[in-house]
Parts: C-alpha cells; structure tokens; sequence
C-alpha cells in the first residue's frame, strides 16, 4: 500500500513538473500572438454556455432576421432547411411561420414532365437557396473570394486560448470560441494602423488572422428592424446572428445537454453502487 | 483457458451443450475461475475499458456507415446529415469520435502501466508484442477515421501522412501513388480509406483475442513482479476482478460522457469543420492528440526519409522492449533509479505531445529534438544499463507476505 502511495505521490510530481515545463515555456510563444496579431475576441454571456445551456428563442429569431435580411445576400446556409426553423430546441417559429419564411423563397426545381426547369414557392422541406448559382459566380461577385457557407461557421471558427487556458476550458465547458469570435468580428472593422499595408478591397480588422478581411463592414445601426423592440445597435445584431449561427451549426444542442446531464447522473449512481459492491466483495480479502 | 475446466454445469441445456462445445467451460475458466493476482491495484482495470471501448466503437461505426456516404462531394455533407437529419446522429457521431480520443487515453495508461511494473519481462514477452501490434493497428485505424468526415484537417492529415512514404528512395513516390490510387489525394484514397478503416477493427478484435490468450497461459503480473506461488496468492476473476472492472469502467464512462456531451468538439480541430480544399492549406496542419510526440519526433529530425525512419522506429523500439530491459526485477517499486527514469519518459512523452501540437520553429524544435533524444536514449542506453548497475531492493517473497506484510 505504501509503495502504491508512493506511485499517487509520483503521479502529482509528475502533474506538477508537466505543468512548470508547460508554462515555462510560454516563453517560447510569447511573439506567437505578434506573427498572427490576431487579437483575442472579449467572452460574451451566453444562454447556451454551460451544463445547462438552452438557446433564447427571442436571440435566434433576431438572429435569423439579420441572417436574411443581410447575411443572406452573399451567404448561403446550405445544410439548414426550413422545417429546421419550427424544430423543438431551434428558435421556436410555428411549422405556420415556418412554411412562412419558406413561401418567401423562390426554390428553382425540375425538370419537369416537359423537361424545363422551373421555379416554384418554397415548401417546409427546401433547404435555403444559394445567394449564387455556383461558386465561380460567388467568387466573380466578390472580388475573388466566395463567401463561405455559414451552416457550421460556429465550429469551423476559433481562436488560439493558449496554455493554461486550454486545460481549463475542459471543466469549465467553454465552447463559445466560435460565436465570440464571430461576434467580435462583425464589429470589429477600424482604420488600418499607420504603416499597414491593406491590399486593395480589403477592409482592416482587428480580430481576422492577417486583418484584412475580403468582407466590408456588413452591419450598420438600425439595419434591421426587431420585431420584439430590441434596439438594433450593431453589438446587439451581432451577438443575436452570432447566436443563430451557433444554433444552425449545433441544432441539437440543447438535447445533448439536456440528455447529458441524464446520462452524469446515471453513471454516478451506478460508479456510487459498483463502489459499494467492491468494497463488500473485497471486505475478506484485504 | 489452460488446464483442464473445474465448470460444472446445472443446467440440462449447457450440460448437452457442453458434450458438443464447451463453451461454457471455456468462458467460465477464462472470466469466472481464472486465477488473478490479489495485489492488482486500478491501473489493471485498462485492459477491460480497452475491451468496453473497442466495442463501443465498432457498435456506434457500424451504424455511422450505414449513414455515412465515401465520396469526395458526399462525405462531408453526409456527416452533417449524420449530425442534424439521422435520429440521434448526433450521439453516434461524437461518441465515436470521443470514444477513438478515450481509446487512446486508455490504451496510454495501459501500456504505461506494463512499462512501470515490468509487464513486458519473460514470460510476456509474446503477450506485450501482441499489444504493440495492436496498437499500431489502432493508429492505423484512428488516422483514417479521421480522413472520413472530409474536412480540411482530414484531406490535409491525409496528404502529410501518406506524402511520408513519398521518402522511402527510388520508389517512393511510385508508393504513395499506389496508395493514393492516383495523382493527389482524391476519391480513390477515400474510399480504400473507409474500405480499411471499417476492416481494422476487426482485426484488431482478433489480435485482442490473442493478446487475451497470451495473458490467460502467463497469467497477469502484479504490482510486486513476484509470480503467484499459492493459491494465497490468487482470487478468482469473478466476483473480485469483474466488480473491480466494472467499478473503474463506470468512472472512465463518466469522463467519456463529459466529452460526449458537453464538449464534444474539444478534442478535435476547428478547420475540420471546413470542407476539404486541395486549393487551400491550413495555417497549422496537426494531427490528433494522439499522435503529436510522434509528429513531434517527425519533426525534429531535418532530414525527411530520418525523420520517417524516427518516427517508425519511436513505434517499433516498444516491441525490443523485454530484451532492451536487462534488469531480473520487473516492477519499479524495488527499482529505484529505474522510477525515476520512467517518469522522466512520461514527461517526455507529454513534452513532445505538446511540441507536436505547435509549430515547428525556433525553440520548439530545439527542445524536440532534446526530448527525442531522451525518448530513444531511454530505449537504447538507460534501460540496458540499468539491469547492470541498479542496486534492487528486496523482492518479497510472495504476493500475499506484500500484502499482510503491508497490514502489519
């Protein structure tokens, strides 16, 4: 038993010389911020951060305004359809509502019994239309770089947090970097410093890698107008467009947790019982 | 699985059956009978989460395939189908793919756990190769899981990996065309990649059942590196063993299911996310975190066909590992200088993990290549020369004097 003690000792030894090895070394990467001067995005409150997280509905329904009334003119949303919007754990429109937005939307479908393609309503079941008819139009439209396609933006987003942020984030569940980031972004356009070289189209942002971001400042106060009153300051739409893409990019979030803390509770009942039981199988061993 | 069955069945059904192939017998002389060191402390309990998460992840692969499309302009819109249209695709998907991370979590700690008690020393030597092999078979299957969603951290992994036989002189690049079953990584390479990745496991079942084999005719090892002698020494698998098991399994499923379900997206990369892009390159092009003290030790070596050839070596060296080790006493609690010299390897090991994770400048390749050296030198010059001028201490005589002797 002594020696096994003497294993758990090593063991933290060993946690602890990892540890001062690690941030020693910090050192090492101090210019590492410098070579992307990337600057790191302020955390945000969000209602889906933590064990408990669930989406505001009020946030994605805004959130889903600004996506269609700016966003939507040069960025597709390919893998979400419109049935997704009345989707338990979404944000909340009725399948009426829903069927709604889809009716807006001229989806191009065919052929038909005469062979000719035609365009129709959109129906509950589309997926939202692409703003081009294919990536060489998006590129030509845009200055040579085709806007991505925002369905999973949210994950595909991050940012570096560096040691010992990185160890951390995995107890304390911070799994925001996506939507901070995203969100500091779109308002995150200034003048270029002195002696930056801009190339041409390309507008200085302090929060892209390299800052010279191919899209213009996309949001300006009062662009969209909340149909729950919510001031539309360009923060605000920011944090609400960045909320939905989260959403479209994880729309089973909120059943995920929900079923994971289900799932905790199970196993430490179960772990607590099979304790027990080894303790009473062993009693006579020991 | 050795001697003759003490199983007597009951029932009129198992004793037909029994008759005709006794199964019964060898299960029960395997899980039930089987005789298991008393000693045996948590870090035994690996092997069975091992057994518990190779299961898990051929159940939760098999479905994934049938959901899963191997095509270039399908595979990354399939998974998204997986994660938002297929009914809990969601779960499958990132317990697959937390459970390849918890695998290799495991298998680390395990295979740890038979350096620090001498598991590999005579007569394992056989059951320890078994396990190297499965190991690379792991890395092999883990690499091109990791291929299969199609996202820009897959096509790139997969360009870097298979571009290292491009090394190999005269017919290297003539083998990784073979391999990419074209010009660049494309469909092809897809496809044998899924093809593979849904075979490996399999064998790996298979070399698992050897390795099972292997350990059930030496029987396990124990903290102490001391054989049973008597039956003192011994408790039979079940009750003791399997509770044991299935108390420490319940405890490693929780921090599986902490992954899972709340941060599911930790372990892996953003920009797989992104589809694959052959026009486009990642800043940073990393693997798993499994694999980055052997990225790290890649490298570290400036030449490339050396650097291949130190990172197959870093693998290959565990399998000389019962003859590099010359010490008579396995475990490290009488191996003094031997316990230090293991946790500077651990060290190391997480030290290059880290150096893999970052770019390969500067500083960061000056401290690989130190942490290279050590990992090899450990191998190649301390081991060796341990057995030769380490003073042991005293073993005990038997398992159970270190126990009641521990009590006293």
């Amino acid at each position: 038993m002594t020696n096994d003690r003497t294993m758990y000792r090593n063991l933290l030894t060993l946690v602890a010389a990892g540890s001062m090895l690690v941030l020693s070394s910090s050192a090492f990467s101090a210019d590492e911020g410098g070579a992307h001067g990337a600057v790191q995005p302020p955390r945000q409150s969000w209602s889906f951060a933590g064990p408990f997280g669930k989406y505001d509905e009020a946030q994605l329904q805004r959130g889903f305004k600004v996506y269609k009334e700016v966003c939507s003119a040069c960025h597709s949303l390919d893998y979400l359809s419109f049935r997704n919007l009345s989707e338990a754990g979404g944000p909340g429109f009725s399948a009426a509502q829903a069927a709604q937005v889809a009716k807006e939307y001229k989806i191009k479908d065919g052929p038909n019994d005469s062979g000719e393609m035609f365009e129709r309503e959109g129906r509950l079941a589309d997926h939202f239309p692409s703003p081009f008819p294919n990536e060489q139009a998006a590129r030509a439209a845009n200055g040579g770089a085709a806007p991505p396609d925002l369905s999973v933006i949210a994950k595909a987003r991050t940012y570096e947090r560096g040691f010992p942020w990185f160890v951390f984030d995995i107890f304390t569940q911070y799994q925001e970097q996506g939507p901070d980031y995203i969100a500091a972004l779109l308002h995150g356009y200034e003048d270029a410093p002195k002696g930056f070289q801009l190339p041409p189209g390309a507008h200085y942002n302090k929060y892209f890698p390299g800052h010279a971001l191919g899209m213009p400042p996309p949001l300006s106060k009062d662009q969209v107008t909340f149909d729950d009153g919510t001031p539309a300051t360009v923060e605000q739409m920011a944090k609400d467009v960045a909320a939905f893409l989260m959403w479209t990019a994880e729309p089973h979030m909120t059943a995920r947790k929900r079923i994971g803390f289900q799932v905790m509770i199970f196993l430490i009942v179960l772990s607590g019982l099979l304790y027990f039981t080894k303790k009473k199988v062993w009693a006579s061993v020991h | 699985m050795t001697g003759h069955s003490t199983y007597q069945p009951t029932n009129g059904f198992m004793k037909w059956l029994e008759r005709r192939l006794p199964i019964g017998g060898l299960v029960h002389s395997s899980f039930v009978a089987y005789p298991t060191p008393r000693n045996l402390n948590y870090w035994w309990t690996f092997g069975g989460i091992l057994s518990f998460m190779l299961g898990v992840q051929i159940v939760t692969g098999i479905v994934l395939a049938m959901h899963y499309t191997p095509h270039v302009d399908l595979a990354f819109k399939s998974v998204e189908g997986i994660m938002r249209d297929v009914n809990y695709g969601w779960l499958l998907r990132y317990v697959h793919a937390n459970g390849a991370a918890m695998f290799f979590l495991a298998v680390y700690v395990h295979i740890f756990r038979g350096m620090y008690y001498g598991s590999y020393k005579e007569p394992r030597e056989v059951l320890w190769i078994l396990g190297v092999i499965i190991y690379l078979l792991m890395m092999a299957t883990g690499f091109m899981g990791y291929v299969l969603p199609w996202g820009q951290m897959s096509f790139w992994a997969a360009t870097v990996i298979t571009n290292l036989f491009s090394a190999i002189p005269g017919v290297g690049d003539l083998i990784v065309t073979w391999l990419w079953g074209g010009y660049s990584v494309g469909n092809p390479t897809l496809n044998r990649f899924f093809s593979l990745h849904y075979l490996l496991p399999f064998v790996i079942a298979g070399v698992v059942v050897l390795h099972v084999w292997a350990l059930h005719v030496a029987g396990q090892n124990n903290p102490t590196g001391v054989e049973p002698k008597s039956d003192q020494d011994t408790v039979p698998f079940t009750p003791y063993a399997t509770v044991k098991d299935g108390f420490m399994m319940a405890c490693f499923c929780i921090v599986f299911a902490w992954f899972v379900f709340y941060v599911p997206n930790y372990l892996g990369h953003a920009d797989n996310y992104i589809p694959a892009n052959p026009a486009v390159t990642p800043a940073h092009i990393v693997p798993e975190w499994y694999y980055l003290p052997f990225y790290a030790i890649l490298r570290a070596i400036p030449d490339k066909l050396l650097g291949v050839c130190a990172l197959i070596g870093s693998i290959a060296i565990l399998a000389f590992l019962p003859w590099l080790d010359t010490s008579k006493v396995k475990s490290a609690r009488y191996r003094p200088l031997y316990r230090q010299f293991f946790w500077l390897f651990v060290i190391t090991c997480i030290g290059l993990g880290w150096l893999g994770s970052k770019p390969a400048e500067g500083l960061y390749v000056i401290a690989a290549r130190l942490l290279t050296v050590y990992y090899f030198g450990y191998f190649i010059v301390v081991l060796p020369l341990l057995g030769i001028f380490e003073k042991t201490k005293p073993l005990p005589n038997s398992i159970s004097e270190s126990v009641l002797g521990a009590k006293a």
